[in-house]
């Protein structure tokens, strides 16, 4: 979707304000308490399997844009937390609004014990899959953004659409967000990173250099 | 988003304290996650002894010393410098450092005249095995949105001035795919050891907002290794 989420090349959001770990000292990573319970019970919630990271980063993102502006990083964490709940049918609106349960439990999900803790993170949740056909494109390939806008979930940032690329990592292939984040499976594709000059991007101002986004191959079409 | 300073959640947090809000019981927003908690235990659906541990294995055990290891080693020894661009996720793991947001690593070295930046656009994507949880400013819409369209004025906000013909190199970490900068090793280390190189490698240096300290900015070299 073209959300607010989606923040690439927009402008008008002030200076980044480093923190004191960049000034040599050191930052708390949370602000509040309640920052930090969001963070430790969205992971621990997830680990119930009964949802994805493509379906969390929707959740977070499907919003209104004034909506999601105005919230904290952890609000719309908690958001996207209370989303997944009620989609997911572990517990209702009426449940979250009121603070205790009102139905019994969903189906037992897998709870994850403080002594998995390490191990699950250890592990991890790689998105690598076997492809299921060859790759489309080789290194060097010119390439151009596709032209789109979806409206359920993508990972193709707005500022890159119809601009030309060269493919410069294939990196296999991986979960596609688009589908996995919406009920459609995890339909491996292709994923590359591609490089994108600047200036064809930003215009004839820009920095020397460029930008190097991952790509999956349904973004992109080979250079007429 | 509302900068985080402003946001008017965090005026009654436990840590900004008010003296006159103590009356009226917790903050609207430590409510709604203290019920939100208090509900997804008695459903039996989290066990906040392992809430307490996730929160705890990021702020005292994984965090940007992590990726200081890997650097200093990258630096002191060129067989694993040279493993590290070839197969990071390999290399990360030889140190003992994987898992989850570090599944598939990529590292990108800087070198003079070459400058890397990693952001993530959409959302907040970061190495957490080698980095930790991202910091504040890294998920604020000034960084994610200006990243890619002027990374030498964000730059200039860390304090980090390039000279003006830097070709920069902007990873954007759309996928699951994570980046760790390798920055330049400082002059003057060639006989420092791989610890006391790591004191070296700042948080900041591994995103591409900062550089590697100077041999001048750490007391005592080798006094200070952890």
């Amino acid at each position: 979707m073209n959300g607010a989420h989606d923040l690439g090349g927009m402008q008008g959001f002030g200076p980044v304000e480093p923190d004191e770990t960049s000034r040599g000292g050191s930052a708390a990573l949370f602000k509040a308490d309640w920052e930090r319970r969001v963070f430790g019970l969205t992971l621990a919630v997830g680990a119930t399997g009964r949802w994805n990271i493509d379906m969390s980063r929707y959740a977070r993102e499907n919003q209104a844009p004034g909506a999601y502006l105005a919230k904290s990083y952890y609000q719309i964490w908690l958001q996207g937390l209370e989303t997944l709940l009620v989609q997911s049918g572990l517990c209702s609106r009426e449940e979250i609004e009121q603070g205790r349960s009102l139905a019994p439990p969903a189906e037992p999900p897998r709870v994850l014990k403080a002594a998995q803790v390490a191990a699950t993170l250890a592990k991890g949740g790689p998105s690598a899959r076997a492809a299921t056909r060859p790759p489309a494109f080789v290194l060097g390939d010119r390439v151009v953004a596709k032209v789109m806008a979806p409206a359920g979930h993508t990972r193709l940032p707005r500022y890159l659409r119809g601009r030309p690329g060269q493919i410069l990592l294939h990196h296999g292939a991986h979960v596609f967000p688009d589908t996995n984040a919406c009920g459609g499976g995890e339909q491996p594709e292709h994923l590359y990173s591609v490089a994108f000059d600047a200036k064809d991007i930003w215009g004839e101002q820009a920095y020397p250099g460029s930008i190097r986004v991952d790509c999956f191959e349904p973004y992109l079409d080979p250079a007429a | 988003m509302a900068p985080e300073d402003h946001d008017p959640s965090h005026s009654h947090s436990h840590d900004h304290p008010h003296g006159h809000d103590h009356d009226a019981g917790p903050d609207p927003m430590t409510k709604r996650v203290q019920a939100l908690e208090a509900l997804l235990v008695e459903k039996g659906y989290v066990d906040p002894v392992a809430v307490d541990a996730l929160i705890e294995t990021y702020e005292t055990k994984i965090g940007p010393r992590n990726g200081a290891r890997v650097v200093a080693r990258a630096w002191a020894d060129p067989d694993y410098r040279a493993r590290l661009l070839a197969d990071a996720t390999g290399a990360i793991a030889e140190l003992g450092f994987a898992g989850r947001q570090g599944e598939h690593m990529v590292a990108v070295e800087n070198a003079t005249g070459l400058h890397n930046l990693v952001v993530c656009t959409l959302c907040s994507c970061y190495p957490w095995p080698v980095l930790g949880v991202p910091p504040t400013w890294y998920k604020s819409a000034a960084y994610r949105s200006r990243a890619v369209l002027e990374p030498r004025g964000v730059l200039e906000e860390f304090g980090v001035r390039l000279p003006e013909d830097t070709e920069f190199r902007i990873w954007d970490s759309t996928a699951e795919i994570r980046y760790l900068v390798i920055p330049e090793r400082p002059a003057g280390t060639e006989d420092w050891t791989e610890d006391q190189l790591a004191e070296l490698v700042t948080r900041d240096s591994m995103i591409g907002t900062g550089l590697a300290k100077s041999p001048q900015e750490v007391s005592s070299p080798g006094g200070t290794v952890s």
